[in-house]
């Protein structure tokens, strides 16, 4: 066999195997969330986790905008703390009034970080990304309201509204104490 | 009494002097790196006998073996709604374990005899000797390229594997059982990890192709140079790889893919 139809199978058969690399790359694994992409990270102390494992995604009605970077028991305050990663669109932009509750997909499913979100007003998050900041007379208007100012959520910043998992032995206690003493 | 001891201590020594000796065979053909110009050929020739020709029964058992696991994770997950999930199945699967391992047997099978069966026919026929009385190294010439060819066909051929695999899963998942193909990859796409399955999987096939060389070069290389002694020797490359490669899997596994 000459060596250039050698060389031209070789070629083939190297060729034959980038591509299928790629496509396990590109088709089977996955690339969005949790690649390169920048991010952002946010904590949150809950009660109880439930069964949350690390890279569980974290979804604003159902689309998920990030994961779960690591969970860490509180040195101190000895309660899980729960670290995410989400994608940098959204920084800044959710104000410190959001909600974070560990919720289940499905009956049998995993368990996933939901966030209720709350806008911020476009004071905070100007002043949370460092910019100058014009505080317009609603914001102001608001802000009287609550009777705080409101802040928005920058890197490192942690959430305190939190709901915890629903475990079922709590539930099922609940259920026959309550029981018991009517 | 003494008899059984000194047999076992024997056995042990010999065991150890292989050992050394393949050890030593492997070092001296990789330590000096052969000029560019002369290596290319011989490694692109070693490269086609070793890798373009296992292509075929690589990518015919890939499409077999993703189609019965496809079949076989169908039957099981229907049973909870769960078919959905068929896609994660197999992609995992195949990834972690089956492409690596099963490409690994079968390169043992298809290549490593092979080689084998022609380093032992050049020892019994006295060609290795010949090369030696022209100040040619045979390890430099005979053994390096056809061990960085093993080397780099078989991560490769383990990858195409997976991916024909898990076409003939769709194949059968998605267009006969009728799973959702969005479903498929999608959920396939959310549970499959770049750098936890998929790198893992190359660094194991890198190992398996370690070994599966190895083993192959150094019976061919060290065999009694007769034609019994070369059949002996093609029958233990397969045996022995197959069972360094389930036996390092296992090892692999635990180390990666245990948190």
């Amino acid at each position: 066999m000459n060596s250039r139809k050698l060389e031209i199978l070789v070629g083939f058969f190297v060729a034959l195997g980038i591509l299928a690399f790629a496509m396990l790359a590109l088709k089977v694994a996955n690339s969005g969330i949790a690649g390169t992409g920048e991010t952002y990270s946010l904590n949150a102390k809950f009660e109880n986790i439930g069964s949350l494992k690390t890279r569980a995604p974290i979804k604003v009605g159902g689309v998920v905008i990030g994961r779960v970077e690591s969970i860490y028991v509180h040195p101190k305050e000895f309660v899980p703390v729960v670290n995410m990663t989400i994608d940098a669109q959204y920084l800044c932009r959710f104000s410190d009034t959001s909600s974070v509750s560990i919720l289940t997909s499905g009956i049998l499913g995993e368990q996933y970080l939901g966030i209720n979100p709350v806008i911020a007003p476009e004071s905070a998050e100007k002043r949370c990304l460092g910019e100058d900041i014009v505080s317009t007379e609603q914001d102001q208007a608001i802000d009287d309201l609550f009777g705080v100012q409101s802040k928005a959520l920058g890197d490192g910043d942690t959430v305190s509204d939190t709901k915890s998992a629903i475990v079922l032995e709590e539930l099922i206690g609940q259920f026959l104490f309550n029981q018991s003493s009517e | 009494m003494l008899d059984v001891l000194q047999k076992l201590g024997h056995k042990t020594l010999g065991r150890f002097a292989a050992l050394g000796r393949s050890a030593y065979m492997l070092f001296s053909a990789l330590v000096n790196v052969p000029s560019v110009k002369k290596g290319t050929p011989l490694l692109v020739r070693q490269l086609y006998m070793v890798g373009s020709q296992s292509l075929l029964i690589i990518m015919v058992s890939g499409l077999f073996i993703g189609m019965v696991l496809a079949l076989q994770g169908y039957t099981v997950l229907v049973g909870y709604g769960a078919e959905d999930s068929l896609g994660p199945l197999v992609a995992l699967s195949l990834l972690r374990e089956l492409g690596p391992v099963v490409t690994a047997l079968l390169f043992a099978g298809r290549a490593g005899s092979a080689l084998t069966a022609e380093i032992g026919l050049m020892k019994a026929t006295e060609q290795l000797s010949s090369l030696e009385m022209m100040a040619i190294d045979p390890l430099k010439r005979i053994i390096a390229p056809r061990f960085w060819a093993g080397f780099i066909s078989m991560p490769l051929l383990a990858i195409i594997f997976s991916a024909v695999a898990i076409i003939g899963a769709h194949l059968v998942g998605v267009d006969w059982l009728g799973v959702d193909t969005g479903s498929f990859w999608s959920i396939m796409q959310s549970q499959v990890s770049f750098t936890q399955d998929i790198l893992n999987g190359i660094i194991k096939s890198f190992v398996f192709a370690i070994v599966v060389t190895w083993i192959a070069l150094y019976k061919g290389y060290d065999c009694v140079p007769t034609s019994e002694g070369i059949s002996k020797a093609t029958t233990e490359t397969v045996v022995h790889s197959s069972l360094a490669v389930l036996g390092f899997d296992f090892i692999l596994t635990a180390v990666m893919f245990t948190s």
